[in-house]
């Protein structure tokens, strides 16, 4: 507290310092800030715009120009899940929409146009405008025309866009919003690496996973009970093959919008510290933040060195909608391990507290003894194995073993789990890392070994290929220590 | 004999196909009705009037077209429609190759569209005949808290290309009326009358009357949002413009 004080002080010196030393050459460098309203154009330029994850070129040093920007609104049917598709209305042809930069004092000059094919009339509103609506009243467009109007950007930050035609909720919820940034004179400070992410929430007709073309539900969007919570769009959009990536050692910036329509977003990103956030996608800076708040309609800007290699999860952290409804990404980062930074598992052992110590694993199965019951009738297996499965499973492989696409393979109808019992057993029991292919998806991910005696695993077991459409195979304990002695 | 007597009866048959081609109407009994938007007051009086079973079709838009050469593509002026105007035809006076004879006639400007009726005897509905007659289902005049009405129009939005889709493929309302959900939108004759801004939440706190039927949250609600969209368009519209998915019936007196 101190040090604060005695820092202000200082710092008030510094700054009278400067005061006197700027008025005395007043003459060289203006210290009061330019009225963005003045800036002058300096030529005329096409907008770069892009889909995400990714953002256009940086504006580094470009003077003011006019800025063209043409979007087309189409709405199309896209893949939400796995067998789920869904009619989205979009900016550009993507959910979020295209990517738009631009710096302060750009005369921007937008152009919307409303595909032929389309039903709807539609809109755009501008967070970065400072006019009526945000250029809704001068945007407002039916099928098949287009409408031009300009604006000046005058703030700098990062700005939602949405459509808001009546229904306004039912076009945002359709997935009709995006981002424009607006940079400061001279741009932001340069970073290797640059993403663009939105979180939207959906609504659908059927629950979370229910196949085939879904329509909006307009109950359940009132209600604010989301089926989808998801980032750019889909499940699985930057997950697997869609991860975004990085070097170890380079700084990852990434610009976080929330379309909404209904729900913040608790930003987080698995083992990384924002160095620094744009609280609310404006100027005040915030440092070392490890999960930020944005609001539907609402964005930030943040930023962080990746110091070791490995695959971060970026999650809503509300979590329950990282796991089950979709809010779940990937960075993978590339490079060299720093084993001071983090070591990964030194060491492993038994934790007894009566003991008092940390014992080693014991090498010998049979040492470890383990009250069989020979006696369980296949529904009390199931039974147990069902708590055992809610208990140690359920998070990863889920409710009914349908697992999570691109992170967790699914246990129903699970080709790779019926082919061969005793390697499902060696995996329950020794855990699995590496890439493996279920129902013909890919799955590269690691399950921990779990501590389980022979019986549990065996009721477990038995409970899975007993239930989700699965061969139905009885696993015993014997056949479990011989799994176990074989290795 | 025989001979005249066939003759005459393919006459007869020939004759009622031809009635047929012109469109058919049905009896609408007049009444009073609240409507999502009352622009003036809350209850609205409808007399009795007669409307088309049917939108028009391309078929039967393109006979019109074919004695009616200022509504050639060709020869259009555009203070009356944009350039969009019959945009999928492959000529003058012939449809274009994936066009269904028997599907709505769309891309037909609301001059084109009101040209059609008074050439026929008829005219445009009003926003208010038109809403009136929409709002029955196969069984009741008034559906519109009824969730699975509002359902139906509400997942027509997210039905691609329903306006190649053939007259009668929807269903028959209480008044004996096809197709006013499911197909197309509508041109009515008054359709700029009230006004969206396009800045709909600007009309929220100006106009409450606008909104006298969204009190409630749940059925109500459905229908707001199944109304608010035919609005919305219509407020988007200029009487030159033309749409794919935006097509016309007629009524009269």
């Amino acid at each position: 507290m101190k040090f604060l004080k005695m820092n202000v002080k200082l710092l008030g010196i510094v700054a009278l310092a400067a005061t006197l030393f700027v008025s005395c050459n007043s003459e060289k460098k203006e210290i009061v800030k330019k009225d963005p309203a003045t800036i002058a154009l300096n030529g005329t330029m096409n907008a770069e715009l892009t889909a995400p994850p990714f953002v256009p070129e940086p504006v580094g040093d470009r003077p003011a120009k006019k800025l063209i920007v043409d979007m087309e609104i189409l709405e199309q049917e896209g893949i939400m899940t796995d067998g789920t598709t869904y009619m989205y209305w979009t900016f550009g042809g993507s959910v979020p929409g295209s990517f738009i930069r631009t710096r302060v004092g750009d005369q921007v000059e937008f152009t919307l146009s409303n595909h032929p094919d389309n039903k709807l009339p539609h809109n755009i509103d501008l967070h970065a405008v400072t006019g009526p609506g945000g250029g809704a009243t001068s945007s407002f467009v039916a099928p098949g025309h287009s409408k031009t109007f300009s604006f000046k950007t005058l703030n700098p930050g990062l700005y939602v866009y949405h459509c808001a035609t009546a229904p306004v909720g039912m076009h945002i919820a359709n997935g009709m919003y995006g981002l424009i940034l607006v940079e400061p004179e001279g741009g932001l400070p340069k970073v290797d690496k640059e993403y663009y992410i939105m979180q939207g929430d959906f609504y659908t007709k059927g629950e979370n996973g229910a196949p085939g073309l879904q329509a909006f539900d307009m109950k359940k969007a009132v209600d604010e009970d989301a089926d989808y919570v998801v980032f750019n769009g889909k499940v699985g959009s930057l997950t697997g093959d869609n991860a975004i990536t990085a070097n170890v050692g380079e700084t990852v910036r990434l610009y976080v919008g929330n379309g909404g329509p209904n729900l913040t977003s608790s930003f987080h990103v698995i083992g990384e510290i924002f160095d620094n956030v744009h609280v609310e996608g404006g100027d005040l800076i915030n440092t070392n933040v490890q999960t930020t708040s944005i609001p539907a309609g609402g964005a930030a800007i943040v930023d962080f060195k990746v110091d070791v290699p490995g695959t971060f999860i970026l999650v809503d952290h509300a979590i329950f909608r990282a796991f089950n409804k979709g809010a779940l990404g990937m960075l993978k980062v590339s490079g060299e391990e720093n084993k001071t930074l983090y070591s990964g598992v030194k060491q492993e052992g038994i934790y007894n507290p009566e003991g008092g110590t940390l014992q080693e694993m014991p090498d010998d199965p049979n040492a470890k003894k383990v009250v069989v019951n020979t006696n369980k009738t296949l529904a009390e297996k199931i039974k147990s194995g069902k708590d055992l499965y809610t208990k140690t499973c359920f998070a990863c492989h889920q409710a009914n073993g349908e697992g999570i696409a691109n992170a967790f393979p699914p246990l129903a109808k699970s080709d790779y789990l019926n082919a061969d019992v005793n390697r499902a057993i060696g995996i329950v029991i020794n855990g699995k890392t590496g890439e493996i292919t279920v129902n013909g998806a890919k799955y590269n991910s690691v399950m921990t070994k779990q501590t389980l005696t022979s019986e549990e695993i065996a009721d477990v077991l038995t409970y899975v290929y007993s239930s989700w459409g699965n061969n139905k195979t009885n696993v015993t304990t014997s056949q479990v220590d011989q799994v176990k002695s074989g290795h | 004999m025989n001979t005249i007597l066939r003759l005459s009866i393919s006459i007869i048959l020939l004759w009622g196909s031809i009635a047929n081609c012109q469109s058919k109407m049905v009896e609408i009994k007049g009444g009073t009705y609240i409507p999502l938007y009352g622009s003036d007051s809350l209850q609205v009086s409808i007399s009795d009037f007669y409307m088309d079973v049917y939108p028009v079709t391309n078929q039967e838009f393109l006979e019109f077209v074919k004695t009616n050469p200022k509504w050639k593509k060709s020869q259009v002026k555009k203070l009356f429609a944009d350039g969009n105007y019959l945009v999928s035809w492959e000529s003058d006076t012939a449809l274009g190759t994936t066009q269904s004879q028997k599907a709505p006639a769309t891309n037909i400007s609301w001059f084109a569209a009101n040209d059609y009726c008074s050439s026929q005897g008829k005219r445009l509905p009003t926003i208010d005949e038109w809403e009136y007659v929409a709002m029955a289902n196969e069984d009741i005049a008034d559906a519109r808290y009824i969730e699975n009405y509002n359902e139906y129009i509400l997942s027509w939005y997210e039905k691609p290309k329903t306006f190649n889709n053939e007259i009668g493929s929807s269903f028959k309302n209480y008044w004996g009326v096809w197709d006013l959900h499911g197909l197309v939108w509508e041109w009515t004759s008054d359709f700029n009358s009230v006004l969206i801004s396009g800045e709909s939440r600007k009309d929220v706190d100006n106009d409450s009357n606008l909104f006298c039927g969204s009190a409630a949250i749940g059925a109500t609600d459905l229908m707001n949002y199944a109304a608010f969209m035919r609005y919305a368009i219509r407020g988007s519209l200029k009487a030159s413009f033309t749409m794919k998915n935006l097509g016309f019936r007629c009524v009269k007196e």
